[in-house]
């Protein structure tokens, strides 16, 4: 990922509160190595395959996030509720939405460790919302995101929703990741 | 100077600035970086692919390997993992790497950290696994990062942090012998939730901490990421001070810190814990608590003691003090956190048998020193829950699919109400058998 687009469009995919790292990617997939591009893809295919089904697509629920062997989901958006990506430390947890083509996700807020891997990865960009927008957003609408402004115009139902701005990771976003980063200020030699 | 936390002090004494608050920003030096066969493979490919396939990693003494996730599978995958593990020891010449078939192997990191040396108080260990928090319980900063952070402390031994909040909690009172860390823990997280210590550090305190053991205390640390905890942290005493001691075979100085009187917390609880009950997690959440009281009687079809949190010395001692003389009703197994512990299985004896004597004339599956079905893992692993089955077990995550099917559900809590659950086939309060 390099440099976050302004506008960013695309289907929502609704989630509750508390998506752990288990139910983003089980850990029986966790065999794949990240760091090699072929296997990196797979995460795609597994990527919420541990959500149980009456949670999957909020809500009305059992809405598979991408039929069986797709390793890319139609969806561009995650709307989740409190704590997105609590438990482990897995990378492979925002490696797997970025694989199966999430590009945002936006929660009311995240478990630490998921969002520094998704900042520092450079793999997508974590936005906080102020509302609980997992309980105004239904899987499958269309969303447009304004990121300079912060704000999510849901294109189907009409509404506008602030976020909270990204504030000291956007440098790091729009360098793409902590490596990037470090070698555009200085830190690292390039 | 302004008084700080022993959380801050630490971080302020591995960066650059004699103070540091909560919310900044900053970088510091990191002392140990730990990592396994599930995350080691991406970080490393992390690290080569920034710092050249040539590069060398900052310091061999700072960096430990310790696969321990899936070690006893026929998994070609996993066992590719373990290769790239042990070229790359190999390649970078790393002293402390704890390779699978060898007489080095040990099991679960989190125990094995502090078994061979690499825990100390006031130092900065940072791992590619949630539960390096586990390490706060010998008085230093421990938490756990991904691949890409990892790797970037790989090639430089440094690494930005944000200070966190550290929030208090106090116990008083007696522990009563029906009671363990593990009820302590699954308390707290119930309280607070399993977002309650989101961005933030968790210091217990208070004598009824300091009168647990050091395996206890690594029970209460291992489990505040359940609450959403960045580190969870235990000033360092005489019991600390006496098992790192013995421990620090490389003889690596090292300097305790305290929480300076007047430091400010972002909150504080006591708890007077002689009043406790025994506690479960409910599924499928660690915050999602009941009284045993609350949910006797829930039949079941498993019970499992095992991994960082429950796998240790005193879990299965006290495993052991209800199963001895009874037999399970319900698949039982048994799983040492490391080698060191399957060796103690072996040895110690309680009633004139060896633990393992009493587990396995119980009826109980032995399991090898490894994560095993903790986090579910491959289909082969040892005790995986591979169908919608309820487990009663000593680990420290219950969210769906965790311990392998989605449906499986899990009750967490401590070995004694574990085992008396175990023999009775239903969840046991565990004062029925203690008297």
């Amino acid at each position: 990922m390099s440099k976050i687009q302004d506008v960013i469009t695309g289907k929502a995919y609704v989630l509750g509160d508390n998506i752990d790292t288990d139910q983003i990617i089980p850990a029986e997939y966790l065999t794949f190595n990240p760091a090699i591009p072929e296997e990196y893809k797979q995460f795609g295919k597994y990527a919420l395959s541990s959500v149980p089904p009456s949670q999957s697509g909020l809500p009305k629920g059992n809405i598979p996030f991408h039929t069986d062997n797709e390793f890319v989901s139609p969806y561009t958006f995650i709307i989740a509720g409190k704590n997105f990506g609590c438990g482990s430390s897995r990378e492979h947890a925002p490696v797997a939405l970025d694989a199966a083509g999430i590009k945002v996700v936006v929660a009311e807020f995240y478990a630490r460790i998921f969002f520094r891997n998704a900042v520092n990865g450079g793999y997508l960009v974590p936005f906080e919302c102020q509302d609980r927008l997992c309980e105004k957003v239904c899987t499958g609408d269309e969303l447009k995101l304004d990121v300079p402004n912060c704000k999510l115009h849901n294109l189907t139902t009409k509404e506008t929703y602030p976020l909270n701005p990204l504030g000291e990771i956007a440098p790091i976003l729009n360098a793409g990741g902590i490596f990037p980063y470090a070698k555009q200020v200085g830190m690292l030699k390039s | 100077m302004p008084a700080m936390t022993l959380t801050e002090k630490i971080l302020a004494k591995h960066s650059k600035s004699a103070v540091v608050e909560p919310g900044q920003n900053i970088w510091i030096d990191i002392d140990i970086l730990m990592t396994h066969d599930v995350c080691g493979p991406g970080t490393i490919g992390v690290f080569k692919k920034n710092f050249g396939k040539d590069a060398k990693v900052w310091d061999p003494k700072k960096v430990v390997i310790i696969p321990d996730h899936y070690i006893f599978t026929a998994d070609k995958m996993a066992n590719r993992n373990i290769d790239v593990l042990r070229e790359f020891a190999s390649e970078q010449k790393l002293p402390y790497y704890y390779d699978v078939g060898t007489e080095k192997y040990k099991g679960v990191c989190h125990i094995a950290l502090p078994e061979e040396g690499h825990t100390r108080p006031g130092e900065v260990l940072l791992g590619t696994d949630s539960h390096t928090c586990t390490a706060g319980a010998f008085g230093e900063f421990a938490t756990g990062i991904g691949n890409t952070d990892a790797g970037f402390v790989m090639g430089t031994g440094n690494l930005w942090l944000k200070v966190p909040p550290t929030m208090r909690f106090v116990f008083d009172g007696n522990l009563p012998p029906y009671l363990m860390a593990k009820d302590l823990i699954l308390a707290v997280i119930g309280d607070i939730g399993c977002d309650g210590a989101t961005y933030k550090a968790m210091e217990f305190d208070g004598p009824g901490v300091f009168a647990l053991n050091i395996e206890e205390r690594m029970t209460l640390c291992n489990m505040v990421i359940e609450a959403g905890g960045k580190n969870g942290v235990i000033a360092p005493d005489k019991i600390t001070l006496d098992f790192i001691n013995a421990k620090n075979k490389h003889k690596v100085p090292f300097t305790p810190m305290y929480t300076d009187p007047g430091a400010k917390f972002a909150y504080e609880k006591v708890y007077d814990i002689s009043k406790l009950q025994p506690v479960v997690a409910k599924p499928h959440s660690p915050d999602n608590k009941s009284f045993v009281s609350e949910v006797k009687g829930t039949k079941l079809d498993r019970a499992y003691i095992g991994s960082c949190t429950g796998g240790k010395m005193t879990d299965f001692r006290a495993a052991a003090s209800i199963m001895h003389g009874h037999n399970v009703k319900i698949d039982t197994f048994v799983v040492p956190a490391t080698t060191e512990v399957a060796k103690g299985l072996k040895t110690e004896k309680m009633h004139g048998k060896t633990l393992e004597q009493i587990f396995l004339d119980s009826g109980a599956k032995m399991g090898e020193a490894s994560c095993a079905a903790c986090l579910g893992g491959p289909s082969d692993t040892f005790g995986r829950l591979n169908q919608a089955i309820r487990c009663i077990s000593t680990t420290n995550r219950n969210f769906p699919g965790r311990m392998g099917h989605k449906e499986a559900e899990v009750f967490l809590a401590s070995p004694l109400t574990v085992a008396a659950s175990a023999i009775s086939g239903t969840i046991t309060d565990p004062r029925e058998y203690i008297a």
